[in-house]
């Protein structure tokens, strides 16, 4: 059974020290109606439980946390998945900006456009590898000092269909990680010591795990999506200033 | 009291932001704009915040509305000698305020709705300056008293409290205006006091900012070139008086203007074609001093319209949503959404583009127009 709240009234210490008590209790699912701007949702909750969430969460949803999944049927602010460790966060809407800002585990899927700076400062090590997919299109500086996980941007469920699929300055600073947009991206968009190449098969295989998982959730066909051009873009070397300020 | 405000200092915040037009000219219940900056509650630290209403003195449309902010009964007698050799006040009260308990020694607040006492006829644009040359002197010259605002058929409402605590002092829910906007301040860097809460407001331009303007002192040193005097040392303040000197002085389109302060990067400005290229690069020239560095998102307002814009990396954030005839736009999509749950549409706007939003001409008295 899960606890099904309606937290329109509520403000967000009241719906989280909630949340945290039924946790405690050994709940393990949750119905959140009415959400709207309450910040730190699921932060730091350790527990493999599920939510879902009706509504728009404040900024940082889901930050640190290890463990539980969240869907959201909704837009989401700013610096979701702040720092977050494991689990994963469905957005069957828009995302803000600095979307898994220093992510260094688990999964987010946005179904539309999200802003600027997703995925800045996202990091993996050894079995922790986060992932970030996007629906539609981004802003400028995506992945910026990417160090780590991998971050897929499809464009094909955005509001803006003239626009590019990325901003510029696209993995500014990244020395680690990869990002994948499915079709060309023009050069101009992208930052320093980048380059872009085709896939490969490995790589392929990898895509194909991840969006029939994307796909299941989002309820879209993969064979549509996949089948079709996808750019590659990684870092020239891992220490791409290494020589910045020491000459 | 107030004589920290001649030492140097600067301003670094992270606020929120609100805003809401009707473009039909209907007019909005204050309830709507405390309920959007409420909402972005934990914004702000309790140290500033504030409204500017369009369209609340309907029964002065025609007079130049100024709203006084005075340290003591001693500064505004002051004031007054000063102010009635200088205009003819049709009407003045006390502002109506309501006795908070978190608000401690509040300054004393009056609007005089005046027109000014001109020897001969002068251009609409002409007796607009001199106002604005009345407003700087005063607020350069006169201890302890301040105006906040100074347009027709508006007014600032600001001081030092949280959002909701200054618009239960100023009784904001007992306005009604066709334009809103609301600020909920979070100072880092200049002390809370109840002139540096924002709006910034001159003529009938107001300005909610959250950000920083690093380019402060290079877009002050600019500013006084051309007569405007910084004395609120707040940041913000710049960001109006470079709107009025673009706009409503040098005649710019509100677009042009934007891009001055939030201009492309050169890499962008490569890529145009020739005859924009030529007007971009000029524009970069000419008003170098007006571009403004460091993070920012601000709502623009005037009688005619509402503006949106943040920097152009976008360090700030910024949301905008219509529904029907109203225009929403805030810091974060909850603020928006608290007051208009089902928006037709919404949509984050691209770093140092405008969101440009204006009624069609001929909607309320005194419209302008700067597209």
């Amino acid at each position: 059974m899960s606890i099904i709240l309606n937290v329109g009234d509520w403000s967000y210490t009241k719906v989280n020290q909630y949340i945290r008590e039924k946790i405690s209790e050994g709940e393990t699912e949750f119905e959140l109606h009415g959400v709207n701007g309450h910040r730190y949702l699921f932060a730091g909750i350790k527990q493999k439980i599920k939510a879902k969430i009706w509504g728009v969460p404040g900024l940082d949803l889901g930050c640190f946390m290890s463990g539980p999944e969240i869907h959201v049927y909704g837009n989401v602010q700013d610096a979701c998945g702040n720092t977050m460790e494991k689990g994963k966060i469905v957005v069957y809407g828009m995302g803000g900006d600095v979307i898994g800002y220093s992510m260094r585990g688990g999964k987010i899927f946005i179904k539309g456009d999200v802003g600027y700076r997703v995925g800045i400062h996202m990091k993996a090590y050894q079995d922790k590898h986060p992932v970030i997919v996007i629906g539609g299109k981004t802003g400028d500086f995506l992945g910026e000092y990417m160090a780590g996980g991998t971050i897929i941007v499809l464009g094909l469920f955005s509001q803006h269909p003239e626009k590019p699929i990325t901003g510029k300055f696209l993995g500014t600073g990244m020395h680690g990680g990869v990002i994948y947009i499915r079709g060309e991206l023009d050069p101009f968009f992208l930052g320093k010591n980048l380059k872009i190449s085709p896939i490969t098969d490995e790589d392929l295989t990898y895509l194909k795990t991840i969006l029939t998982e994307y796909c299941a959730d989002m309820d879209e066909n993969l064979e549509s999506i996949i089948n079709y051009r996808f750019s590659k873009i990684t870092p020239l070397s891992h220490r791409p200033y290494g020589n910045l300020y020491a000459y | 009291m107030w004589e920290f405000i001649f030492k140097d200092s600067k301003d670094i915040s992270g606020c929120g932001v609100s805003g809401i037009i009707n473009v039909k000219g209907s007019l909005i219940p204050g309830d709507l704009i405390i309920k959007s900056i409420t909402c972005q509650e934990e914004r702000g630290n309790g140290l500033g915040a504030g409204f500017a209403g369009y369209g609340i003195y309907p029964d002065f449309k025609e007079f130049y509305a100024l709203h006084v902010m005075a340290e003591d009964k001693h500064y505004l007698e002051n004031f007054e000698r000063f102010l009635f050799q200088k205009v003819k006040a049709i009407y003045h009260e006390p502002i109506p305020t309501k006795k908070v308990k978190t608000i401690k020694n509040p300054p004393i607040f009056k609007r005089y709705f005046v027109k000014l006492e001109l020897e001969e006829q002068v251009s609409p644009e002409e007796e607009e300056n001199k106002l604005i040359e009345m407003v700087m002197y005063i607020n350069a010259n006169l201890n302890g008293v301040y105006i906040l605002s100074s347009g027709k058929n508006m007014g600032v409402f600001k001081g030092v409290g949280f959002p909701e605590e200054i618009a239960e002092f100023f009784k904001i829910d007992k306005y009604q205006a066709y334009i809103w906007t609301a600020h909920n301040r979070f100072p880092t860097n200049t002390p809370g006091w109840w002139g540096g809460a924002h709006p910034f407001s001159l003529l009938d331009w107001s300005i909610v900012h959250n950000g920083e303007i690093s380019s402060y002192g290079t877009n002050k040193r600019y500013l006084e070139l051309f007569g405007y005097k910084c004395t609120l040392l707040t940041d913000t303040e710049v960001v109006t008086y470079l709107l009025d000197l673009l706009i409503r002085r040098h005649k710019l389109p509100i677009k042009l203007a934007c891009t001055a302060l939030a201009p492309p990067f050169w890499i962008e400005i490569e890529r145009l074609n020739e005859e924009e290229k030529n007007l971009i690069e000029a524009l970069r020239v000419v008003y170098g001093g007006a571009l403004l560095n460091g993070p920012f998102a601000i709502i623009l307002a005037y009688n005619g319209g509402i503006v949106g814009l943040t920097d152009r990396v976008k360090l700030r954030p910024l949301v905008v949503a219509k529904y029907e005839d109203y225009y929403y736009l805030a810091s974060e999509e909850a603020a928006i959404r608290t007051i208009c749950p089902n928006p037709e549409l919404i949509w984050y706007p691209k770093a140092g583009e405008p969101v440009i939003i204006e009624m069609p001409m001929g909607t309320i008295p005194n419209q302008k127009s700067y597209i």
